[in-house]
């Protein structure tokens, strides 16, 4: 069940790769930004560099979740989805997990570049990779709610960003201090495990209300 | 207000009672609005006289304290809008859960009309936290770890009234921002704990822990006063806005003509 | 009254903290109770017209 609707998710994606392009596309030019506006200074670049990948990440998946339910509740997909599969969650869990492989997984594949581009030494990019593979899921699944509440507004943009970011602010915290505790040496494990803490506990609690959103929104 | 809130008819015979009646009598929205507007104007001044007395206590009679002299004296309005804006917020995602559960449309009106309020109260306790911190600390804003989870909980706040106002249809509103308070309810110990953990890794605990039991009682009477008036306004406050909704609501009904007469 | 009114020195903050909190606290019972006597007269004056 879950397969099947993330395979059907890949293959509407395959069909038009803007959705995918664009938040990677915006990811890096923020990322540009930095050196540009603060010091292309390698020194200070490594040592903002952990926020500034994770804020950029952060931005790209909300940037990315406004469409996420979209075009499938206005064209009626969902209705089909929820008629069809009887446990919601399901439904939510795979329409979040399709989102993160679209958008969350070429942004780790692109942190590689970025890496290099912030001069962030080669030792640091395991703890990068990882609290990033932690990371992202947990952002696609919590901005998942903010984007099923939203679903049924038209200019929903601005208003998902002000519901979604206050509750992103423990992933952005234990991220960024688990990059920048690797850049000084010490040891990143706690705040990994933290992060994979937060990540099962969305796991679990995410697609329940990203159900009950879809399920308002729809009658 | 000549008729009483509950008509003599209309009370249950002792024996039927169970205990739950007095649960889903609330539910039902003239009950509610007969007891709220019994009880708004009674809390209300009953607030308005202990803040009085609270804060005449706290500012002329609670003794300067040793060390902050008497900047300290900002804590009697501070502490108790931060405490306040946390169980607005924490009542406010009962209330929805209540709604969700049980269908109530008194529950929603209920939480709805929380929310300006709680966010009034963080204002407030984020204003004075700031202008305390200047004689203490020398700046407007410390990252101190209170003050920053209070700015996450005006946050949520603005994130609830934001989703309130953009969603028309009266129904979806309510039940939309019912799940919006019950995801933001969970995530607010997270983010306490994660707030708290960022601060002491950058700062280390350096703030002086000032409302613990151990100031002195002439110091800590003024600051319960001042909390039960918090209390009190809050209650009152949220009486005049739940009816306002239930009136905008129920409009064509028939206890809003006989209220609308009274 | 002099000592009163600076407070030791702090008496800006505190003062300006007061008056703050008490305007928005005023403010904010306020607004609810004109809103309400405001929809009142309009209900009432919507039954009117209706009857």
């Amino acid at each position: 069940m879950l397969i099947t609707i993330i395979q059907r998710d890949l293959k509407c994606v395959s069909q038009n790769l803007s959705g995918t392009i664009q938040p990677l596309g915006f990811f890096i030019i923020i990322v540009s930004l930095f050196p540009l506006s603060v010091t292309p200074e390698s020194e200070i670049l490594q040592r903002i560099a952990p926020g500034v990948i994770w804020i950029s990440a952060l931005l790209a998946t909300l940037l990315a979740l406004d469409t996420l339910f979209k075009e499938d509740f206005n064209d009626g997909t969902i209705d089909q989805m929820f008629i069809a599969i009887d446990s919601l969650y399901v439904v939510a869990l795979a329409r979040i997990i399709s989102h993160w492989l679209i958008s969350g997984l070429p942004l780790i594949i692109m942190c590689l570049i970025i890496a290099m581009m912030l001069h962030v030494p080669v030792h640091t990019i395991d703890a990068l990779i990882v609290s990033l593979l932690l990371g992202t899921p947990t952002l696609s699944m919590v901005g998942s709610i903010g984007a099923a509440l939203t679903v049924g507004l038209r200019y929903s943009g601005v208003l998902l960003t002000m519901i979604t970011l206050p509750l992103y602010i423990p992933v952005l915290i234990f991220g960024t201090s688990c990059i920048s505790s690797d850049l000084i040496g010490l040891n990143w494990h706690g705040q990994a495990y933290l992060l994979g803490a937060i990540l099962v506990l969305s796991i679990t609690l995410a697609p329940f209300a990203t159900a009950a959103a879809l399920r308002i929104n729809l009658n | 207000m000549t008729s009483q809130y509950t008509k003599s008819k209309d009370r249950l015979p002792r024996r039927t009672r169970n205990s739950w009646v007095w649960f889903h009598r609330f539910g039902s929205p003239s009950y509610f609005y007969r007891m709220a507007s019994r009880w708004g104007p009674r809390t209300g001044w009953c607030a308005f006289i202990l803040m009085i007395i609270g804060l005449y206590m706290g500012l002329f009679i609670a003794p300067p304290d040793y060390q902050m002299g008497d900047s300290y004296r900002i804590i009697y309005i501070h502490v108790p809008t931060a405490w306040m804006s946390l169980s607005v917020y924490v009542l406010m995602a009962i209330s929805a859960a209540i709604g969700l559960i049980w269908r109530m449309k008194v529950a929603f009106c209920v939480s709805r009309s929380c929310a300006p309020i709680g966010a009034a109260f963080t204002f407030c306790a984020l204003i004075t936290g700031s202008l305390w911190g200047k004689p203490t600390w020398g700046t407007y804003w410390i990252w101190d770890a209170r003050l920053t989870s209070e700015l996450v909980l005006f946050f949520l706040f603005m994130g609830y009234m934001a989703l309130d106002r953009a969603i028309l249809d009266r129904k979806t509103a309510s039940q939309a921002t019912a799940v919006l308070s019950l995801v933001g309810l969970v995530n607010i110990p997270i983010i306490h704990y994660s707030v708290e953990w960022w601060n002491t890794l950058h700062q280390g605990s350096t703030v002086i822990r000032m409302d613990g039991p151990s100031i002195d009682t002439r110091m800590l009477v003024p600051l319960l006063i001042t909390t039960v008036s918090m209390n009190l306004y809050f209650v009152s406050v949220l009486f005049y806005r739940v009816r306002c909704e239930l009136l905008d609501l129920e409009r064509r009904t028939q206890w809003v003509k006989e209220v609308i007469h009274d | 009254m002099t000592d009163l009114i600076n407070m030791g020195g702090h008496g800006f903050y505190i003062w300006t903290s007061y008056a703050v909190v008490i305007a928005v606290l005023v403010f904010g019972i306020v607004i609810p109770i004109r809103h309400h006597k405001h929809l009142i007269n309009e209900i009432a004056k919507h039954h009117k017209s209706s009857k």
